[in-house]
């Protein structure tokens, strides 16, 4: 444990000494936020944002996002990049458990998108009307989850890619054709035909709902175990196909 | 399996590892006492890095039989790899670690190895305790690397081309930090293609061409067997030094004008020099030239010593 909790201090250092991840991950979402709320305000409409208002909407919804980004950019190219450059293969050859290695990438993730999430509410409270979270407990075990799902879908990109490029690439695009369509961007209600099925198809869909749930205090039911399932999977795929070389 | 009394700190035993379709090793046996300097030599490509990877379980061998430190590296690479320090080619730090954060990292996997001052100190790099890894030299990126082997208090360490990068003030520091690693009891494995360096610290070394071992023993040994023998020679005005055909250990006798070379094996210069004192004659300039473990490795691994 004290291996891990060494790994994780220096892999958060590590991340802050990034300038641009750092933006990406803690700037960006302020900046997407500020963008949305001057847009669409916060004014509840039956038919869109599942009757509630924009802002609130947006809020868990780009919580979500934050551990998206997180997860399936920086880790995933953080990881490949390591492997490529014989960080992991220095580690290997020093008995440094696997376990360390991802569990302070999972929990670098953790740390960032709390912090980020925090950064992200206290903004919308403070210049948006925000109401929530109205569930807090929910909320929560949410974001646990959520987070918990992206950094083991991660992961499981950082075993797979060779190189850090390929990784970022393949991150970025993930994310992209996610925010477009799953749920943190458009509404979904406004998404017709072949993207609302891949709409509904993407893991942050899910995510986002499972975040809204605590926060507006929702149901929506299946998602939660949409994101149970791909934490599952992505975990149990990553065992399987974590390599060192 | 290790057991009470003389064991050695290796063993290898017909050792075949290959990747895909090319062969890496082919057939090397060979064993590395406790405390002493072990050199592998060997041109690129000749199965020097698949040999010691292997040996720390980094590698999952074909076939053969190998034991490091009592323990099977197929089965037992922790217990291994907690015993031993590992200087790998091919690997690296993250760019934006800093050099005592590193040795912190490290250095927290074992309970004991000495204090991650007297590593910066040792290996000249205090001065850089809070620079990046990717602001480092090359030399000093090794260095590092080299120090990150020690944090365990190793009994046995690996070092693949250590000075590989170093100007050669630093590879002499390197030198003699090999030496005091050595006297406190660590054995050493020393993968390398400097010959000097080879001659100047191995106790005894293998010679690899092509996935084989061509030649093993000590420098001295192997300059002996494979350096085409000794020539002494000298000067010397108006004598007839004849005779000298018949000293032990000569084997033939040459002459151009006042200048002799006499060839010969082993020791031939201490019976050469002692015939000519018995006969009154002291050469001042008598000398002897024997190859050097370059040429020895050259004569091994060119494409007609693989042949013969």
């Amino acid at each position: 444990m004290k291996i891990l909790a060494k790994m994780t201090w220096l892999e958060l250092k590590l991340f802050l000494r990034e300038p641009l991840t750092v933006l990406f991950a803690l700037v960006l979402p302020l900046l997407v936020l500020f963008v949305m709320g001057g847009v669409f305000g916060n004014e509840a409409e039956a038919d869109v944002y599942r009757g509630v208002g924009a802002m609130n909407y947006y809020v868990p919804a780009y919580i979500a996002l934050v551990a998206a980004s997180v997860g399936l950019i920086s880790l995933p190219t953080h990881l490949a990049g390591n492997r490529e450059r014989g960080v992991l293969k220095r580690y290997r050859a020093s008995s440094m458990p696997s376990w360390a290695v991802v569990g302070a990438q999972v929990a670098v993730t953790f740390l960032i998108s709390t912090a980020s999430g925090l950064t992200l509410v206290l903004a919308a409270v403070s210049v948006y009307d925000v109401t929530g979270p109205e569930v807090p407990l929910l909320v929560v075990a949410g974001f646990t989850l959520v987070t918990l799902a992206f950094s083991s879908l991660g992961v499981l990109l950082g075993a797979l890619l060779p190189s850090s490029r390929s990784a970022q690439a393949l991150g970025v695009m993930l994310w992209f054709v996610m925010l477009m369509v799953g749920g943190a961007g458009p509404p979904p209600e406004v998404l017709t035909g072949a993207m609302r099925t891949l709409s509904d198809l993407t893991p942050l869909l899910h995510a986002v709902r499972a975040m809204q749930d605590g926060w507006l205090g929702l149901d929506a039911g299946y998602s939660w175990l949409v994101v149970v399932v791909l934490t599952l999977v992505s975990a149990a795929a990553s065992v399987r196909f974590f390599r060192w070389e | 399996m290790s057991g009470v009394g003389v064991t050695n700190a290796i063993d290898v035993r017909h050792l075949v590892k290959s990747y895909r379709d090319t062969i890496a090793v082919r057939d090397v046996s060979f064993s590395v006492e406790e405390g002493e300097i072990f050199g592998i030599l060997g041109p690129n490509g000749s199965g020097k890095t698949t040999t010691v990877e292997s040996l720390q379980g980094l590698r999952t061998i074909d076939s053969g039989e190998v034991s490091v430190l009592g323990f099977d590296p197929s089965t037992q690479a922790d217990q291994i790899r907690r015993r031993i320090g590992s200087q790998l080619q091919e690997s690296a730090l993250p760019d934006r670690v800093k050099v005592w954060e590193a040795l912190d990292l490290f250095g927290s996997l074992s309970d004991q190895g000495p204090p991650v001052s007297e590593l910066l100190a040792d290996w000249g790099l205090a001065e850089k305790r809070n620079a990046r890894f990717g602001s480092l030299s090359g030399g000093q990126q090794q260095r590092l690397l080299v120090a990150l082997a020690l944090v365990n208090d190793p009994r046995l360490v690996f070092f693949d081309e250590m000075t590989t990068g170093l100007d050669p003030a630093s590879r002499r520091v390197a030198w003699d930090l090999i030496r005091r690693i050595r006297e406190r009891g660590t054995t050493v494995v020393l993968v390398t293609h400097f010959m000097d360096e080879a001659e100047a610290l191995c106790d005894r070394l293998v010679v690899m061409n092509r996935g084989v071992v061509v030649a093993e023993g000590t420098p001295v040994e192997l300059i002996d067997l494979f350096g085409g023998g000794v020539k002494v020679r000298f000067t010397l005005d108006g004598q007839d030094v004849a005779w000298l055909s018949s000293v032990p250990h000569v084997t033939g006798l040459a002459r151009e004008r006042n200048r002799y070379e006499v060839h010969g094996t082993g020791p031939v210069l201490a019976h050469v020099a002692s015939a000519l004192l018995e006969h009154g004659l002291a050469p001042v300039d008598l000398r002897q030239e024997r190859a050097t473990l370059e040429e020895v490795f050259l004569t091994l691994t060119s494409e007609r010593g693989a042949e013969s």
